[in-house]
């Protein structure tokens, strides 16, 4: 199998994802700057979209039957960024350009720059707008294409979200559906401290939100899945895609853990934007090669 | 010049298939309603969610067609920034922005909704194109090259009907200002709806000895800066006048343009640093010195001061 072109199995897909937590790694340790848990939570799913869902032709970004996809948490850049140079959009060489003066590896995904971007993103909560614009625009233009959006657990915090999610169900949108990256971590840290009483300061971001009930009472079908299974990720994208007939929008609450796949990253949320020592990205191309090893 | 939005749009939008309009549950005041019942299946209601509505015309714009939007100004330079900076600004969006109920004469609304910043806002947005109208003529011209120029467009929208300042010869050329009157001894720098007031201040102080020439900026971005500073060139006062705040919009364009090209004292009228109020127009434009009387008054005042100046010894 060449990398370039979709990957058949959950295997081939596992792969990907531990080339693309490496690369995601040092491409942010090269360029001084970025996030490591966002994008590591979101890796599986951008993996098996990219590889496995998304009917897309990198060679051809304005291919007008192109499934889109939005990443609205536009910080998870350089994993977006990893993904699509694996899929064939861009070298994988130009992976060490993110972030970088006159590169088109924004810190946050600029549409102007980079082919293949459906929507610049970065101030979080405007992803899924674009998204219903576009699933819209393309049952008035007759387009069968699906679109896909991804935001984060917290970006859901952001009341523009709602407002789409309300238009969304209104206008019936089938061919529109948001993936939740859960991966419960925040910037803030969120610290559940002991005997902490009431203060929400140190509660879990969404303590005491359903979110599912949420978005079934505003209308959109829901499914939730774990976001590092393959299989599970691929079965609710297609079956998300095929449901025409149905006139709602579709949620995937795909609940991942912050960081994953590098065990000193994994849960901690002050990687949500730390760069890694050289030592330390040392370690986690071990870790992530040694469990390839494992498995192949 | 609501109704000229409004009519213009459904006027071309047999010739432009694309044309789209989404509204934040204001058609009824916007006029857009009208365009509603003429195309109803291009007619989009976004409910009241404004900053929703800016990302799902972003959207659509990437398909091809050119959405308008429909709201008060206030919701979408203030409500909307952040939406209209990174999806439509940043990306160079084929989105029309419809800014209705613009300035301070909406209508008894207060100061909530009265938006006297939208000039500044947008003008501060590069790739922005920004677009005050006169007139009815004005608006219907600049709304059909809106709609045909790629990118982002800006047009703000007054409520009320005024005067007209042009036929139906005219037509809208991004960045052109326009000569309304000729005169020596004062230029007044005006756009919007303010400029008919400003044509009647320029009589004003005809009657009272002073030559006034009258500068009429309809497109604040681009704009020829060139003909601003070359019309200053033979006035020792420059006036600007806007139903605006003084910082940033108008007043704040024309400071720039002198400060670099053709330094000149400068009069900024407009709404000073401050907010308006629920009233009528009348007490309003009388408030804010926005009222032809109350411009005669400050130009004449200021070119006394002037010719004092000029008069004293040493």
């Amino acid at each position: 199998m060449t990398p370039a072109q979709e990957a058949g199995n959950s295997t081939d897909l596992e792969a990907l994802a531990r080339r693309g937590r490496q690369l995601v790694i040092e491409s942010v340790a090269h360029s001084g700057a970025g996030h490591i848990g966002g994008p590591l939570s979101a890796m599986d799913l951008l993996v098996a979209l990219y590889f496995r869902v998304l009917r897309i032709r990198p060679d051809e970004t304005d291919w007008p039957e192109r499934d889109r996809f939005i990443l609205s948490k536009g910080h998870s850049s350089i994993g977006l960024y990893v993904v699509m140079a694996l899929r064939g959009y861009l070298p994988i060489e130009e992976l060490a350009t993110f972030d970088s003066a006159g590169s088109r590896l924004q810190g946050h995904p600029d549409m102007t720059r980079l082919p293949g971007l459906e929507a610049s993103t970065g101030s979080l909560g405007q992803g899924l707008a674009v998204g219903v614009g576009i699933a819209l625009g393309a049952r008035m233009r007759g387009l069968g294409f699906h679109t896909f959006v991804m935001v984060g657990d917290g970006e859901t915090q952001e009341g523009m979200v709602w407002e789409s999610v309300m238009v969304a169900a209104r206008y019936g949108l089938a061919n529109l559906t948001m993936i939740v990256d859960a991966n419960g971590l925040q910037q803030y840290g969120w610290p559940l401290a002991p005997g902490g009483g009431n203060r929400g300061d140190r509660r879990d971001p969404l303590s005491g939100i359903r979110l599912r009930d949420a978005l079934t009472a505003f209308g959109w079908d829901v499914t939730a899945i774990d976001g590092h299974d393959m299989e599970a990720i691929v079965e609710a994208c297609l079956a998300a895609r095929d449901r025409a007939a149905i006139e709602r929008p579709m949620a995937i609450l795909a609940t991942t853990v912050k960081g994953r796949g590098v065990s000193f990253t994994e849960g901690r949320s002050e990687w949500h934007s730390r760069v890694a020592t050289a030592d330390e990205a040392d370690a986690a191309r071990l870790e992530l090669a040694a469990v390839g090893d494992a498995q192949s | 010049m609501r109704d000229a939005w409004a009519d213009t749009l459904i006027e071309i939008a047999v010739d432009n298939p694309d044309l789209l309009v989404l509204d934040g549950d204001l058609a009824s005041s916007t006029r857009a309603d009208r365009f509603a019942v003429a195309y109803p299946e291009r007619f989009l209601q976004m409910g009241i969610a404004e900053q929703n509505m800016v990302g799902v015309a972003t959207g659509l714009a990437t398909l091809g067609y050119i959405p308008w939007l429909s709201s008060f100004a206030v919701f979408l330079t203030h409500r909307s920034a952040d939406q209209v900076r990174m999806l439509v600004a940043q990306t160079h969006a084929n989105v029309k922005i419809g800014a209705a109920y613009s300035g301070l004469l909406t209508g008894f609304t207060g100061k909530t909704h009265q938006d006297v910043q939208d000039l500044a806002i947008m003008r501060a947005m590069p790739g922005m194109t920004v677009i005050a109208p006169g007139d009815a003529t004005e608006c219907a011209a600049a709304v059909r090259w809106a709609t045909k120029a790629p990118g982002p467009v800006y047009v703000r929208l007054a409520r009320d009907a005024g005067p007209d300042l042009f036929d139906e010869s005219y037509r809208f050329e991004a960045g052109r200002v326009i000569s309304l009157r000729e005169g020596s001894d004062v230029l007044i720098v005006s756009t919007g709806t303010q400029s008919a007031r400003c044509l009647a201040a320029a009589e004003i102080l005809a009657s009272r000895g002073i030559s006034a020439r009258l500068l009429h900026v309809p497109c604040l971005k681009p704009v020829d800066a060139a003909a601003i500073a070359g019309a200053a060139r033979g006035v020792r006062l420059v006036v600007s006048a806007e139903e605006h705040t003084i910082l940033g919009g108008l007043g704040g364009l024309v400071a720039e343009i002198l400060g670099e090209h053709e330094p000149r004292r400068l009069i900024r009228i407009g709404i000073a640093d401050t907010w308006g109020e629920s009233a009528s127009n009348a007490f309003l434009l009388d408030r804010h010195g926005l009222s032809a009387e109350r411009v005669a008054e400050r130009v004449a005042r200021e070119s006394g001061r002037l010719d004092a100046t000029a008069g004293a010894p040493g």
